[in-house]
């Protein structure tokens, strides 16, 4: 089952990171980076259960309290960009082209 | 048993995060789909003994996480005519197929790394021994992980605000 | 090898020309502050004067050392120490450079006294006077690192540095455009000679280092060459049509090499183009460079290699020939030539080639006493020349002149002495001399073709008496030809001009006696085998061939030459003083011929039409703007600027779009190049 759980791994990060890439939504893009953590974890879970190492689960937590940390600073973000721009649209943010 | 269990929770998974993906008018469902995929990722993870991560999971990512998503997609409040059109067809596509190549690699290099199996205790991925492992071998970063949060707390407080006075 | 005794007042006889131009040039160039006009002179005399003082001085102490260790050196300056390349600033003063060095300093004193009479004009109307004179001492200072260095790569050092002084000379009064040209071309042609120079140095440099011997020095060559002396190289097959094909002496080879280098600094055949155009200059650099010392610089190398030569049969042979061959050559042309100073110029070549003709049989001192006494009369010549020209202010065609010997007798009479003394006027010191280098090509059994060469040799000699008093005549007898407002202002020149006429005319007459040979020496009381000095002298460094002849053999052959010369010198007189106005019927009868000559053969228009006219057309077109314009410009310069403008705006600029997805894409790219390459690997 581990390796099965590992594909699974592997198709929802990929699926994450499409989200990441092609929407435009800036919330929709922070929740796909979630489901690439998600993935990830998963992958450790999985690893960890193979070779019977609990850093695995030690790892996934530290990823969930970084994610939440992230998440909670990355919406105050969005918030205060919307503020100011009135739109949750990435392109209206891409100050730093040429 | 577990087998089955597994490609059931590991289907409701790839549904929600799909939901995700291509549910490009209403966010809030978005979000809710998520949910569901957060859901059976901790069933699947307590298939894989890690129990007390499981519990975590829908805890923290599914109970916290996610409904902080909620509340801010709520609170900005966004109509669907503030969506622009997407992207052209094209970079989309390329993007698709370039995924569609990582998912393919990593399907098939990740099995590689996987060893011989080895043998585990029962109590494995319990509270216990996780909990153990945590304040002994891994203190360090516990102790590290709370200086995180309370920068994370300063500064989602700090960005929030309307002004700084 | 015998020591060289160390004699540090040598670097002196060098430095001292050298301080002189340096402080002309820094007065002019730095400072814009002229010197006045008595210590430009006092310092312009001075430095060649004290030079020829310490050189007088030096010979009395080499004098006084045994025959077999006259050698005194002095090294100034370690210069190259490269593996075994060593070439230091040193000097050598054995006979031959000693010679050498007295009259490049004694002569180039002289000139520079004339030059300050001569250049008043340029004094006067500020137009150079100091420039002139810081030239003229970087010249000597040029000439004598090359009479003096003890190795090949200072000597080189000298040779190039006389070729630019030449140049800076000839084309002194450079406001007029042909001047400057002029200049241009006696280096241009100078440096396809120097070609041969250096490819001599290498080949010789390279196979003295294949035999552990490898030098550059003088004195170690010489001791070292019998190593590669029996070396052949085998020619390319495409050279089969050359004489003693395909299997040539290695030191024939470097031998040919060193003399196309004098052929070019020393103007003989093919490359003697430059010199009857360098007379665009003002007259003593004429008189210096183009008569008494730099194109002697060819003959002096020659004789300084002749430990080469005497293992080159073949070079010599060449060698010989080429002299001849130019002797005859530019004396055709001199006898129809009207303008004073191209006539001496031709005569110049031709003596040249008499030099060489003697060098290449084997008889170096002859050739370096005719360097000497050439050295005396033709300057002697140029300087007479010079003060016509002054007192017919600048008229230089001899069409013009006629009966100027009542308006300056003295000019007219050191003049004379000159053109006795190259006729070879019995006793005069070109008689000696020439008879000397007569006497070698009638005794040369080993040259192929000897006798033909002592009769070319003995034709010229008396084709140069011709020429020489048809422009004596022309100038200075006859009906007066001048123009009127000319005629009126003419004037003997001062005593700057007129002082070292006169003892360049004593040293034209008497300074044959130097080494006149046994048999015709005529001073009493002088036991016969001392007499022939000169080449006594220099038997200590020059490998020359001896030949055994009676006392009567020379005698006859004396006479015989003297006869010719008399012949000419008749036949000039007939045609110019007795019956002048033969020389224009005959001119009418001969045409075709005539025009020949006098258009100097048309060499210098076919040289154009055959070498200049392709090359600049080769650059401008092609190496102009094709290459450099087209491809250097054009293709990599702006073209590789347009390539990376084009990359940047056309590529590069959407890496930069400020979108985070974007940005992301390519780490997922990355991604999956780098998980591409562990699947694979």
């Amino acid at each position: 089952m581990v390796e099965k759980a590992v594909a699974l791994s592997a198709i929802l990060f990929v699926l994450g990171a499409l989200g990441a890439l092609t929407r435009r939504n800036l919330i929709v893009i922070l929740m796909s980076i979630e489901l690439m953590l998600n993935a990830v974890n998963l992958a450790l879970v999985a690893y960890a259960r193979h070779w019977g190492d609990l850093a695995g689960h030690i790892f996934v937590l530290m990823v969930i309290v970084v994610a939440a940390a992230e998440v909670a600073v990355g919406l105050g973000i969005v918030i205060a960009l919307f503020r100011n721009r009135e739109s949750v649209n990435v392109e209206d943010v891409s100050l730093l082209k040429w | 048993m577990t087998d089955f269990l597994f490609y059931v929770f590991a289907a409701v998974a790839v549904a929600g995060s799909l939901g995700m993906l291509l549910n490009v008018r209403n966010t809030v469902a978005g979000a809710l789909s998520l949910v569901g995929t957060m859901v059976s990722l901790g069933a699947i993870y307590v298939l894989l003994d890690a129990y007390l991560i499981g519990v975590l999971q829908i805890l923290v990512y599914a109970g916290a996480i996610l409904v902080v998503f909620l509340f801010v997609v709520m609170l900005l409040n966004l109509r669907q005519d503030a969506f622009t059109p997407e992207r052209l067809r094209g970079t989309k596509a390329l993007g698709v197929a370039v995924g569609a190549l990582v998912c393919v690699e990593l399907l098939l290099l990740l099995p590689r790394a996987l060893g011989p199996a080895a043998e585990i205790p029962a109590d494995f991925g319990g509270y216990r021994m996780v909990g153990a492992a945590l304040f002994t071998d891994w203190v360090l970063a516990f102790e590290v992980t709370s200086l995180l949060l309370l920068a994370a707390m300063v500064g989602a407080v700090i960005l929030a605000k309307r002004s700084i006075d | 090898m015998v020591e060289a005794l160390p004699y540090p007042l040598l670097r002196w006889i060098v430095l001292l020309p050298l301080l002189a131009a340096t402080v002309h040039g820094v007065s002019l160039a730095l400072l814009r502050r002229p010197l006045g006009r008595t210590p430009t002179i006092a310092l312009s005399l001075g430095a060649p004067a004290a030079a020829f003082g310490i050189a007088f001085v030096a010979l009395l102490e080499l004098i006084g050392l045994p025959a077999e260790q006259r050698v005194l050196g002095d090294l100034a300056y370690t210069w190259i120490g490269a593996g075994s390349l060593s070439a230091d600033a040193a000097f050598l003063f054995d006979p031959l450079s000693a010679v050498m060095t007295l009259v490049v300093t004694g002569v180039g004193t002289l000139i520079h006294v004339y030059s300050v009479g001569y250049m008043d004009d340029d004094h006067r109307e500020d137009r150079g006077f100091q420039r002139f004179f810081c030239y003229l001492n970087l010249f000597l200072f040029s000439m004598l690192v090359l009479v003096l260095g003890d190795n090949l790569v200072l000597m080189f050092l000298g040779w190039e540095g006389v070729g630019l002084c030449s140049y800076l000379l000839i084309g002194f009064w450079f406001a007029d455009r042909w001047n400057a040209y002029a200049g241009s071309k006696a280096f241009i042609v100078n440096r396809i000679g120097d070609f041969g120079f250096l490819l001599g140095i290498f080949l010789l440099f390279w196979s003295l280092a294949e035999m552990d011997a490898a030098t550059v020095n003088f004195r170690e060559l010489a001791e070292a060459l019998p190593r590669i002396a029996e070396q052949t190289v085998t020619l390319p097959g495409w050279l089969g049509f050359l004489p003693g094909a395909p299997t040539w002496r290695l030191t024939t080879l470097i031998g040919l090499c060193f003399f196309l280098g004098a052929v070019g600094k020393s103007a003989q055949i093919p490359l003697y183009v430059w010199l009857p155009d360098a007379m665009a200059g003002p007259t003593p650099v004429s008189a210096l460079i183009h008569a008494a010392t730099m194109v002697t610089a060819g003959v002096y190398m020659v004789c300084r290699m002749s430990f080469l030569y005497a293992e080159a049969p073949g070079a010599s042979a060449v060698i010989a020939w080429t002299g001849a061959a130019t002797a005859l050559f530019a004396a055709t042309i001199a006898i129809a030539q009207t303008d004073i100073k191209k006539v001496l110029a031709y005569s110049t070549v031709s003596q040249l080639g008499y030099m060489f003709l003697a060098a290449g049989c084997g008889a170096y001192s002859a050739a370096i006493f005719h360097v000497v006494t050439h050295a005396f009369f033709k300057a002697l010549l140029f300087l007479g020349a010079g003060a016509v020209i002054l007192a017919m202010h600048h008229e230089q065609d001899t069409d013009k002149m006629g009966g100027l010997r009542e308006h300056i007798r003295w000019t007219h009479r050191w003049f004379l002495l000159g053109v006795l003394a190259i006729a070879g006027f019995p006793f005069f010191s070109g008689f000696f001399s020439k008879d000397e280098i007569l006497l070698s090509a009638y005794l040369a059994h080993d040259l192929p073709g000897h006798r033909a060469l002592y009769a070319i040799a003995l034709g010229t000699a008396g084709l140069t008496a011709f020429y020489m008093l048809r422009l004596h005549f022309r100038t200075f007898l006859g009906r007066s030809r001048v123009e009127p407002d000319v005629k009126s202002h003419i004037h003997e020149p001062s005593q700057w001009i007129l002082a070292p006429l006169g003892v360049l005319g004593v040293l034209s007459i008497f300074g044959g006696f130097l080494g006149p040979s046994a048999a015709l020496n005529i001073v009493p009381g002088v036991d016969p085998a001392h007499s022939n000095s000169l080449a006594n002298f220099l038997a200590s460094v020059l490998h020359g061939v001896h030949h055994e002849v009676s006392f009567a053999t020379e005698r006859g052959l004396a006479a015989v030459s003297v006869a010719v010369a008399g012949a000419g010198a008749l036949l000039a007189t007939w045609l110019y003083v007795w019956q002048p106005e033969l020389p224009a019927r005959i001119r009418a009868g001969l045409g075709g011929l005539y025009r020949l000559v006098a258009n100097k053969y048309w060499v210098d228009e076919i040289y154009d039409a055959v070498f200049v006219r392709p090359l600049v057309f080769l650059s401008e077109n092609v190496l102009y703007r094709g290459v450099d314009a087209g491809l250097i410009d054009g293709a990599a310069v702006n073209g590789s600027a347009r390539l990376v403008r084009g990359l940047a705006s056309g590529v590069l600029r959407h890496f930069q779009s400020g979108l985070a997805q974007g940005y992301l894409f390519l780490m997922v790219l990355g991604t999956l190049l780098i998980a591409g390459y562990l699947v694979v690997g």
